[in-house]
């Protein structure tokens, strides 16, 4: 595995010294930086603010939104609420990780993809949503889905 | 300016492209060169999804409003409706679109759609931080007592009273004290927080100054999660403008009160929304919840009294002190006051917020402004409120009020106003396993029964999805069920039995139907469906085939169609797009 630099790491936590309650939006941060959360951070936040890493990992491990792994250039999150689900989105959802071959949460072998499912994106009235990175599909069909695959598959690999 | 237009600009609207809309009329008007006589005013979501939606408003025509635009239509519409004074009427927003909003009493959504949320100026000059100036000429006890005696209940989902919590926050011991706003909208199906957040910023900082000068807080924190960007960052915005504005920061507008508002991110918890939850994710800890009492109003973020509200309750607040408790209370019915936002979505025709009188009943909103149901031949069959904390209620009860307690009584609950429409499509028992595995998923596993319980309630579930359901099962369902909501720590897990409780009080024959004929009469669990065509039933007309998305349907104009079973993934778009049920 590739040592990941930790510089950046060390000039955010600084920034946090002295203050309470900020595991969180310093693991965001953190996370924003790097694309994920790398191992050797956590022994880094442990040591500058005297946090157990245990109680980091509890964090990190708690919340959906963090990353131990990097992820692909592309994350599909496809949205389970409640609107998208009876609109077809789990059906969306399958297809999906059936083409690409991988599972919910996972990675494509080529660091392309990473697929997510969501709870609710609050989009309900454009369901069943597709959402690529920043972009928004809404009324997607699993043929829909299979187009946006493919225009990212090109972008991505140009 | 002589002209003004209107571009919604919320979540959906950039998403369809409005963004774009915008950049056109700019270069359009450029062009024709009467861009100094039009305003463009990017707006937050209007409330219905109809995007781009885009309203001119020219001294000769009035205001005109239009659907559905995308970048190429903007040309014309500026040619011959800015130019040429005669509106485009092939884009010009039709009946449902006067429906969906003939029947509703737009107070907290007022200014969705119609004012430029980046931009504080548009804010104040209707009327914004109005009451703010008011409430320093009266005592903070006059406010709690205004806001009690308005009979504003929480809209977050428990319904408690606004002004007694304030009430016992600023009588509790300990200093300082804290004003929190929830905005974790987690309910999947909700999203009134988002729009309001989006479209009208300052009305929730407002309504929180407001709340900090009435408790005694001069620190307010709002949580929202990190799903919602652009709620987040027009947040941002508006609170350093009314920092500027002398709003917000040290002595406010001149006078002897301080009050400053963070935004703390949440990081993808469905729990968080539980108040004490939420506190301890602020804290930076799993957000878990903890037994009550003590209540936040007596121990909340840093153990000090803290006020939490949710979003629509603290947009809620600047026009009561306005208006005054009576005006508030001339709306609603005897113990719901007020207005509600209700937001539609599933197999309905107009989804969106509609904000109605609460004792509206439920038909009058899925037949008013939600228009009816979108496809008539698939006739409606429940309506799903309150989220993974509510029920599934059938036809026969739609005439019920909506208030907290004509709800409750049905087993359903106002919640957070999430409304989804289901139709002969969408299979009960499916449902309640959907909720149920959102519920599992999301429980923190703090206590017992929500964490084993809902799980096995889950399990059996599964099993009558797929085809090996017991009779026995059913009254296990209950029995878990009911004791889950007796023992269950906090208000989450008391309530995740809400949808399997309902289903089977109401839908009881589709339970059945799985388990002893071994069929899912929606056609929705894969695992009871054979994937073929019924001849009879079959009207030849393709739709089947235009939509299977690996060419397994055979199909010829003129002929019946039929499934190749070898190349069939079990999708199910084409039993979806089917409907004359034609497919079981």
């Amino acid at each position: 595995m590739k040592t990941v630099d930790l510089c950046d790491v060390k000039k955010i936590v600084q920034r946090y010294r002295d203050k309470k309650g900020v595991l969180i939006p310093l693991l965001q941060e953190i996370q924003s930086e790097y694309g994920f959360v790398p191992e050797e951070s956590v022994n880094v936040i442990s040591k500058e603010l005297g946090i157990f890493p245990v109680e980091i990992y509890g964090i990190l491990t708690f919340y959906a939104q963090f990353y131990l792994v990097p992820r692909g250039k592309y994350t599909i999150r496809v949205c389970q609420g409640t609107a998208c689900y009876i609109m077809g989105g789990k059906e969306i959802l399958d297809h999906i990780s059936n083409k690409l071959g991988v599972e919910v949460d996972g990675t494509t072998n080529d660091g392309l993809f990473s697929l997510e499912r969501v709870a609710c994106l609050g989009c309900c009235g454009m369901g069943p949503v597709v959402v690529v990175g920043e972009d928004f599909h809404g009324r997607c069909t699993i043929q829909e889905g299979e187009k946006i695959l493919e225009e990212y598959r090109v972008k991505g690999t140009e | 300016m002589t002209t003004k237009i209107f571009v919604c600009m919320g979540t959906s609207g950039i998403s369809s492209g409005a963004e774009e809309v915008v950049r056109i009329f700019e270069q359009e008007l450029e062009k024709h060169n009467v861009i100094d006589t039009c305003k463009i005013v990017r707006t937050g979501d209007r409330g219905l999804f109809r995007d781009v939606l885009v309203d001119i408003i020219t001294p000769k025509l009035g205001r005109i409003t239009y659907e559905y635009i995308k970048p190429e239509n903007v040309p014309q519409i500026v040619e011959e409706h800015i130019l040429g004074e005669t509106p485009v009427k092939k884009f010009q927003a039709g009946e449902d679109y006067q429906q969906f909003f003939a029947d509703q009493k737009r107070i907290v959504l007022s200014n969705c759609g119609e004012i430029d949320p980046e931009n504080i100026e548009e804010y104040i000059a209707s009327r914004g931080y109005d009451a703010l100036k008011k409430i320093f000429a009266i005592t903070p006890d006059q406010i709690i007592e205004s806001v009690e005696k308005s009979g504003l209940k929480g809209r977050g989902g428990a319904g408690f009273s606004t002004g007694l919590k304030w009430k016992f926050c600023k009588n509790a011991q300990g200093n300082p004290k804290y004003i929190v706003c929830n905005a974790d909208e987690g309910d999947p199906g909700a999203f009134m927080d988002r729009s309001i957040l989006e479209g009208d910023p300052h009305s929730v900082i407002e309504g929180m100054i407001i709340a900090g000068y009435a408790i005694g807080a001069t620190q307010g924190v709002v949580y929202c999660r990190a799903e919602y960007p652009l709620a987040i960052k027009r947040l941002n915005k508006a609170i350093s403008q009314a920092k500027e504005k002398g709003f917000l920061g040290a002595n406010i507008l001149g006078n002897n009160f301080s009050f400053d508002i963070t935004i703390a991110q949440g990081a993808g918890a469905f729990v968080c929304g539980e108040e004490t939850a939420l506190l301890a994710s602020i804290e930076g800890r799993r957000g878990m919840p903890k037994p009550k009492p003590p209540f936040p109003a007596q121990q909340g973020l840093w153990g000090k009294p803290t006020v939490i509200n949710n979003v629509e309750t603290f947009a809620n607040v600047r026009h009561i002190i306005m208006h005054g408790a009576e005006w508030f209370s001339s709306v609603g019915t005897q113990n719901s006051k007020g207005t509600k936002v209700f937001a539609l979505a599933g197999k309905i025709k107009n989804t969106g917020l509609a904000e109605v009188p609460m004792g509206t009943t439920i038909r009058q909103l899925i037949y008013g402004p939600g228009g009816g149901m979108v496809r008539k031949k698939i006739g409606f069959k429940a309506v799903q409120m309150g989220g993974p904390s509510g029920g599934c209620l059938p036809e026969s009860l739609l005439d019920i009020p909506i208030d907290y307690e004509s709800l409750n009584r049905t087993g359903a609950i106002m919640g957070s106003g999430g409304i989804i429409i289901m139709d002969q499509k969408t299979c009960m028992v499916d449902v309640a396993r959907y909720f149920l595995a959102f519920t599992v998923e999301e429980s923190c596993g703090k206590c017992v029964p929500c964490r084993i319980g809902l799980k096995r309630m889950l399990e059996v579930l599964e099993e009558i999805t797929a085809g090996r359901g017991k009779e026995e099962h059913l009254d296990f369902l209950q029995e878990m069920g009911e004791s889950i909501k007796e023992t269950a720590l906090c208000g989450l897990g008391n309530t995740a039995p809400n949808p399997v409780l309902t289903t089977l009080k109401y839908f009881k024959d589709e339970y059945i139907a799985h388990i002893k004929e071994k069929k899912c009469p929606a056609g929705v669990c894969v695992d009871l469906l054979k994937f073929e065509v019924i001849q009879e039933k079959c009207v030849k007309c393709g739709q089947c085939y235009k939509v299977c998305p690996v060419g397994a349907v055979e199909w010829k104009k003129k002929e019946y169609a039929a499934i190749n079973k070898e190349k069939c993934t079990k999708c199910k778009s084409c039993i979806m797009a089917c409907e004359f049920g034609a497919i079981e």
